[in-house]
C-alpha cells in the first residue's frame, strides 16, 4: 500500500509539456503514468505472493489441508434456532444456511421494527409541540451516541436475564409470557376453512388495487376525488374478518403451556434474538429519525409557503409536496442504514445468537480450522449484500436526481 | 395627506409571550398536541423520579463492600473499587503516570491545533506527528529507562483511546491515498483504491477483526509472532481507512473544479496542487465528517471485546463475574455508557459546531 | 369593532381587502403596528420601503402565511381569522408569487400549474392542462411546459410561478419581490407579464423596488417603515412631492 503514495508524483497528465521539442523518457507524462502502474502493479503481485507463499507454508507446517471439502462433514454440534430442519448429524454446509437464515431474519425483523420507531421518533422530534420533540431528541441523543455492543449487553445481560424463571413468568393475560427462558406467544393453528380467509384478504387487496387505478381514472377524468385510503382501508379489515366469521371462526391458538421447567407450545422468542432485536431496532431507530429530520427540513420552508398559498390542504401539502422531495434525501441514507443493521446484526456472537458470523465463523470455523475458505465466505455473503444493494442504490440515484440545467 | 407621526412599539398581548403564551404555543396549539403533552408529562412523572431515586438519592456512595449497598438505590461502590482497573486495566498502578502524562501531552497537542488563533500551528502538527508517537509508546510500552508493561497488561478506557486515537493515526494518510487513488485518471490505482474501500466498507467489523486475529498469523513468516493488540489494530486501521477515503472523496468531490485549474494555470505540479491548494481546502470541509467517523470508530472499538481484547466494556463485563460483586451489572453498564456517551455527544456537539460555522448561509 | 363583525356585504361591495386595525409581533418585537389598508376591486398597489420594514409580511399576513395577533383583516367579504374553511376559501381566493419563486422542483412545469387545480379544485386532468397552457401561452412560455423548474432560467421560472398561481383563478394577486431574486436582463421579462396582468384589470398588491414599474401601473404607492404604514398616494405625487422625511430619504436612496 505504501506504494501507492507516490503515484501521485507520476500523474502529470494535466500538465503536459507543450513545445515539441524533444523531452527526455522519464519526463513524458504518459511514459511516467505507465512506469508507475507498472512498478505499482508489479509491487501488489509480490506482496500477495509473499502472503500466498506464507500462507502455504504455514498451512502445511499445522497440517491444515485447504478445500471446501469440509462442506460435507457431520458438523456434530447443536444450534439453538434454526428456521429450518437441523441436528447434530448435518453437515457444515447445512450450519451455513442455518447461521444466514438467522442472520436474515434479524435483520428482516429489525429493519420493519427500527423503520417504524424511527419514524414516529423522527417526525415527533419535529413537533411543534416542546415536550414532545425534548423527548424525542433525548431519545436520539442518548441511543446514538452508545457503543451498539454495549447495548446489546444492557438487554441481554440486564434486562432480560434480571427476569423471573419460567414458573413466575410475567404474563398478559396467561397467553403470553416473558421470563429469563425467552418470550412465549401463542401461535396460530389454521383449520380447515381458513383458506377463505386469506382468500378474502387476498381479494381485498386486489379490490383496492382497482379501486386506486378507479379512482385515479376517475379524478382525471371528472375531478372528483374518492377517500381511496378509508374505503381500502375497511375493505381490507372487513372482508377477511367477513369471511372468518361465515366460515365459522377457522382460526385457534395454541398457547405456551408450563410444563415441568419450561413453557411448551406457541412461538417461542429466544431471549438473544430478543435482545439483538431490540438493540438493532433501537440503536438504529436513533439513527434513522434524524435521517427522517433532516431530510424533511431539507426541503425549504418556502416549498411548504407555496403550497399553502396555492390553498392546499396540510395533509395534501404532506403527501404531494413535502414527502416526495424528502424521499429523495431520505430513501439513500436509509438504505445505507439498513446495511449497517445487517452488518451490525453479526454483533450476535458476543451473546450467543446463532446468526452466520457467530455458528459459521465461529464454533464451525474453530471445529474446522478452516479460517480461510470460512472467513472468505463469510465476507462474501456480506459484500454481495451490499454491492447489491449499493449497485440498486445508485441506479435509484441516478434515476431520482433532481434535473438541473 | 398629514405629515405622519410614529406610532410607539406596544407591549404583545398577554396570550402570545410569556409563560402562558409559550405553553399555548408550544404545548396546548390543538387538541392533539395537549393530549400528547399530557401524555408525554405522565411518562415523564411516572419514570423521571424512579430513576432519580435509583441513580442519586437511594443510591450507595460509601463504602468499598457489597456490604455496604444497604439502601435501595443503586450500588456506586461497586464502580468506585473497580474505577482504576475500569481506567486503566492490569497496568502496573506506580505507572499511571505514564499513561496519564501520554493522554495529557495528547490532549494539549489536539487542544492547540484546533483552538483557533494558537500560534505555530504547522510545528506542534509536525511535532505530534512525527515525535508524539514516539514518546506515547516509550510511555505506554517502556524502555529508554521506563520498565516495560506487556500490551496483555493494558486495558480498559486507556486501551479504548489507544485503539481508536491509533486506528485514526493509520486511517488519516491512507484514507488521503485511497481517496485521492479512486479519483485518480490511471486505472490501476483506481482500481486498485475501488477494490480496497469497497472491501472493507462491504463487510462487518467483526469479520475484519476475525481476519486479522485467525488470518494475519497465516499470512506472515512463521516464525513472526504478532501481538494481540497489534493484530487488532491492523484490523482496525484497515477497516477505517476504508471510511475515512470515502469521507475525503467527498470532500474533494466538492472542491470547485476552478480550484484546480487555477493550480494548473498558476504551473504547479500536481504534487504541488494537492498539498498546497487542493487538500487543506478538502480536508477542512470534511472535519465534521472526519469526526463522525472518528465517533463511529470510537463505539466500534467495543468489538475488539469478541477476540478477547480488555477495552472499557470488556473490563466492566468481566468485573460481573467477580463472585464478590455478583448482580451489579446494571451499575456497571451505566457507568460504561455514561463514559462512552460523554465522548461521543461532546464529539457530536463539536462536528455540528464546525458544520454550522461552515455553512454560514442557513436556510429558510 | 363590533360593528365589523356583521360586515354589511352590499356597502363594502367594492373592497377586496379591508384591513382595520392590524398588528404583528414577533416574540417581543412589534412588526406590524395599527396597519389599516382598503384596496378596491381592480387596484394596483405597490408596497414598498426599506428592508425589514414589514412589507413582505403584512402581505403575507393577507393570506395567513403568517398570523396577525390583533384587529381584523377581510377578503371579498370573508374574515380572516382561525376558522379553517376561511383560510381555505382565502387561499383560493389569492394568488401569490414568492421572490424565490418556490416551484416543486420534483415536478414538472406543467404538473406544477396543474398540481393545485386538480387537488383544490377538483378540475379533471384535461381540463387542468388546458388552463396551464393557457397560461403559460400568456407568460410566453408553452415550450417549456415538460421541463423541470431546475432546468429553466430565473426569469421563466418565475413567470411560471405566475402561471401557477393564475391557473386557480384568483381575484388578487400578491407579489412578494418577484424580480429581487433576478439578473437584470430577466428582471424584463418578468415584469413585462406583470403589466399584462395588471392592464387585464387584476387586483394586485406589489412589494418592490422597481420603482419604474410602480409608475407605469400602480394607482397608489404605499410607503412602509418600521412596521406602518408612513405614507400612501397616488404614484406620481409619491414620486414628485413625497410628504415625510423618511419617504424623502427613501427615495433618494432608490432613485
Amino acid at each position: 500500500m505504501g506504494a501507492l503514495f507516490f503515484f501521485a508524483l507520476f500523474d502529470l497528465h494535466m500538465a503536459t509539456v507543450e513545445h515539441p521539442q524533444k523531452t527526455a523518457w522519464w519526463n513524458n507524462a504518459h511514459n511516467r503514468a505507465l512506469l508507475f502502474q507498472v512498478l505499482l502493479a508489479i509491487g501488489v503481485s509480490l506482496f500477495f505472493a509473499f502472503i500466498a507463499n506464507n500462507t502455504i507454508h504455514n498451512l502445511q507446517q499445522r497440517g491444515i489441508s485447504t478445500g471446501f471439502a469440509f462442506l460435507k462433514q457431520k458438523a456434530g454440534f447443536g444450534i439453538i434456532q434454526h428456521l429450518i430442519p437441523y441436528t447434530e448429524n448435518d453437515t457444515y454446509g447445512r450450519t451455513f444456511i442455518v447461521g444466514l437464515l438467522n442472520t436474515i431474519l434479524v435483520s428482516a425483523l429489525g429493519i420493519i421494527c427500527a423503520t417504524i420507531l424511527g419514524f414516529i421518533i423522527g417526525v415527533a422530534r419535529l413537533s411543534s409541540n416542546w415536550l414532545v420533540s425534548k423527548l424525542a431528541g433525548i431519545y436520539i441523543e442518548t441511543f446514538r451516541n452508545l457503543p451498539l455492543l454495549l447495548q446489546i449487553f444492557f438487554w441481554y445481560f440486564a434486562v432480560l436475564q434480571a427476569l423471573p424463571s419460567p414458573r413466575n413468568s410475567l404474563h398478559i393475560g396467561e397467553k403470553f409470557f416473558l421470563n429469563i427462558r425467552g418470550v412465549y406467544l401463542p401461535s396460530p393453528i389454521f383449520q380447515q376453512g381458513f383458506g377463505w380467509v386469506a382468500g378474502a384478504f387476498i381479494l381485498a387487496i386486489l379490490a383496492t388495487i382497482i379501486l386506486k387505478r378507479w379512482a385515479g381514472k376517475r379524478q382525471e377524468e371528472t375531478g372528483e376525488q374518492f377517500p381511496v385510503f378509508w374505503t381500502a382501508t375497511g375493505l381490507i379489515l372487513l372482508l377477511p374478518m367477513v369471511a372468518y366469521f361465515a366460515t365459522g371462526r377457522p382460526l385457534s391458538w395454541e398457547y405456551p403451556v408450563l410444563k415441568g421447567f419450561n413453557f411448551q407450545g406457541g412461538i417461542t422468542i429466544i431471549p438473544e434474538l430478543a435482545a439483538l432485536l431490540i438493540a438493532l431496532s433501537v440503536y438504529t431507530a436513533s439513527l434513522i429519525a434524524e435521517i427522517v429530520r433532516s431530510g424533511i427540513l431539507s426541503v425549504s420552508h418556502g416549498q411548504t409557503e407555496a403550497a399553502a398559498a396555492l390553498g392546499l390542504r396540510p395533509g395534501k401539502i404532506l403527501r404531494l409536496v413535502i414527502i416526495p422531495q424528502a424521499m429523495r434525501v431520505i430513501i439513500p441514507q436509509m438504505t445505507s442504514q439498513y446495511l449497517n443493521l445487517v452488518k451490525n446484526s453479526s454483533l450476535a456472537t458476543a451473546i450467543g445468537y446463532p446468526d452466520l458470523v457467530s455458528v459459521f465463523a465461529g464454533t464451525t470455523l474453530n471445529q474446522t480450522g478452516q479460517a480461510i475458505e470460512v472467513i472468505a465466505m463469510t465476507m462474501a455473503v456480506y459484500l454481495t449484500i451490499s454491492l447489491t444493494i449499493s449497485f440498486f442504490m445508485n441506479w435509484y440515484n441516478a434515476r431520482s436526481q433532481l434535473r438541473e440545467r | 395627506m398629514s405629515v405622519h407621526t410614529p406610532h410607539p412599539d406596544l407591549p404583545p398581548p398577554s396570550t402570545s409571550v410569556g409563560i402562558i403564551g409559550w405553553a399555548r404555543k408550544n404545548l396546548f396549539s390543538s387538541p392533539l398536541n395537549s393530549i400528547l403533552t399530557l401524555g408525554a408529562l405522565y411518562l415523564v412523572v411516572r419514570f423521571l423520579p424512579p430513576v432519580i431515586n435509583w441513580a442519586i438519592l437511594d443510591a450507595n456512595w460509601a463504602g468499598s463492600t457489597r456490604d455496604a449497598c444497604t439502601d435501595g438505590g443503586a450500588c456506586w461502590v461497586f464502580v468506585k473499587v473497580r474505577l482504576t482497573q475500569f481506567m486503566f486495566g492490569f497496568y502496573p498502578p506506580d505507572q499511571y503516570w505514564r499513561v496519564i502524562l501520554a493522554f495529557g501531552l495528547l490532549g494539549v497537542l489536539i487542544a492547540w491545533l484546533l483552538i483557533e488563533k494558537t500560534p505555530k500551528k504547522s510545528w506542534v502538527a509536525a511535532f505530534t506527528i512525527l515525535v508524539y508517537p514516539i514518546i506515547a509508546f516509550v510511555l505506554f510500552y517502556g524502555g529508554l529507562g521506563l520498565p516495560v508493561v506487556e500490551t496483555n497488561k493494558w486495558g480498559g478506557l486507556m486501551l479504548t483511546l489507544i485503539l481508536a486515537t491509533i486506528g485514526m493515526f493509520f486511517a488519516l494518510p491512507f484514507g488521503i491515498i485511497l481517496a485521492l487513488g479512486r479519483r485518480s485518471s490511471m486505472p490501476i490505482p483506481r482500481a486498485l483504491s475501488v477494490v480496497f474501500i469497497e472491501l472493507w466498507r462491504g463487510v462487518p467489523l467483526i469479520t475484519v477483526l476475525f481476519m486479522s486475529s485467525v488470518m494475519l498469523p497465516l499470512f506472515m513468516p512463521e516464525d513472526l509472532r504478532i501481538d494481540k493488540l497489534v493484530r487488532a489494530l491492523v484490523g482496525i486501521s484497515l477497516f477505517q481507512s476504508a471510511y475515512m477515503a470515502e469521507v475525503i472523496r467527498g470532500g474533494l468531490q466538492a472542491l470547485p473544479k476552478g480550484q484546480s485549474e487555477a493550480a494548473d494555470a498558476l504551473g504547479l505540479s500536481y504534487w504541488q496542487a494537492m498539498f498546497l491548494v487542493i487538500l487543506p481546502q478538502a480536508l477542512k470541509t470534511v472535519i465534521p465528517g472526519i469526526v463522525n467517523t472518528f465517533i463511529e470508530l470510537f463505539k466500534d472499538t467495543t468489538l475488539v471485546l469478541i477476540i478477547g481484547l480488555m477495552d472499557l466494556l470488556s473490563i466492566v463485563q468481566s468485573a460481573f463475574a467477580d463472585p464478590k460483586w455478583l448482580g451489579f451489572s446494571v451499575e456497571g453498564y451505566v457507568f460504561a455508557g455514561l463514559v462512552y456517551w460523554i465522548f461521543c455527544f461532546s464529539m457530536s456537539r463539536y462536528s455540528q459546531h464546525l458544520e454550522r460555522k461552515l455553512h454560514t448561509g442557513h436556510k429558510r | 369593532m363590533t360593528q365589523a363583525m356583521t360586515q354589511p356585504a352590499t356597502a363594502e361591495q367594492d373592497l377586496a381587502i379591508e384591513v382595520k386595525g392590524m398588528h404583528k409581533w414577533y416574540g417581543d418585537f412589534h412588526v406590524l403596528k395599527d396597519i389599516n389598508l382598503n384596496v378596491k376591486r381592480r387596484e394596483r398597489i405597490i408596497i414598498c420601503g426599506p428592508s425589514g420594514c414589514g412589507k413582505s409580511t403584512l402581505i403575507r399576513c393577507l393570506n395567513r402565511l403568517e398570523v396577525h395577533q390583533r384587529g381584523e383583516i377581510w377578503i371579498d367579504g370573508i374574515e380572516l381569522n382561525d376558522d379553517l374553511k376561511h383560510i381555505e376559501k382565502i387561499r383560493r381566493d389569492i394568488g401569490m408569487v414568492f421572490q424565490q419563486f418556490n416551484l416543486f422542483p420534483h415536478l414538472t412545469v406543467m404538473e406544477n400549474c396543474c398540481l393545485a387545480p386538480i387537488w383544490v379544485l377538483k378540475k379533471p386532468r384535461r381540463e387542468a392542462e388546458e388552463t396551464a397552457m393557457h397560461y403559460l401561452e400568456r407568460v410566453k412560455i408553452p415550450d417549456q411546459a415538460d421541463k423541470y423548474p431546475g432546468q429553466l432560467s430565473g426569469g421563466q421560472q418565475q413567470r411560471v410561478a405566475i402561471a401557477r398561481s393564475l391557473c386557480m383563478n384568483p381575484n388578487i394577486m400578491l407579489f412578494d419581490e418577484p424580480t429581487s431574486a433576478l439578473d437584470p436582463e430577466m428582471i424584463k421579462e418578468v415584469l413585462d407579464v406583470m403589466v399584462d396582468l395588471a392592464n387585464e384589470g387584476m387586483t394586485m398588491l406589489c412589494v418592490t423596488h422597481e420603482m419604474g414599474f410602480a409608475k407605469t401601473v400602480a394607482d397608489r404607492v404605499i410607503f412602509m417603515d418600521s412596521g406602518e404604514i408612513i405614507e400612501e398616494n397616488d404614484p406620481e405625487s409619491f414620486f414628485s412631492n413625497p410628504q415625510s422625511d423618511r419617504t424623502k430619504l427613501f427615495l433618494s436612496q432608490i432613485l
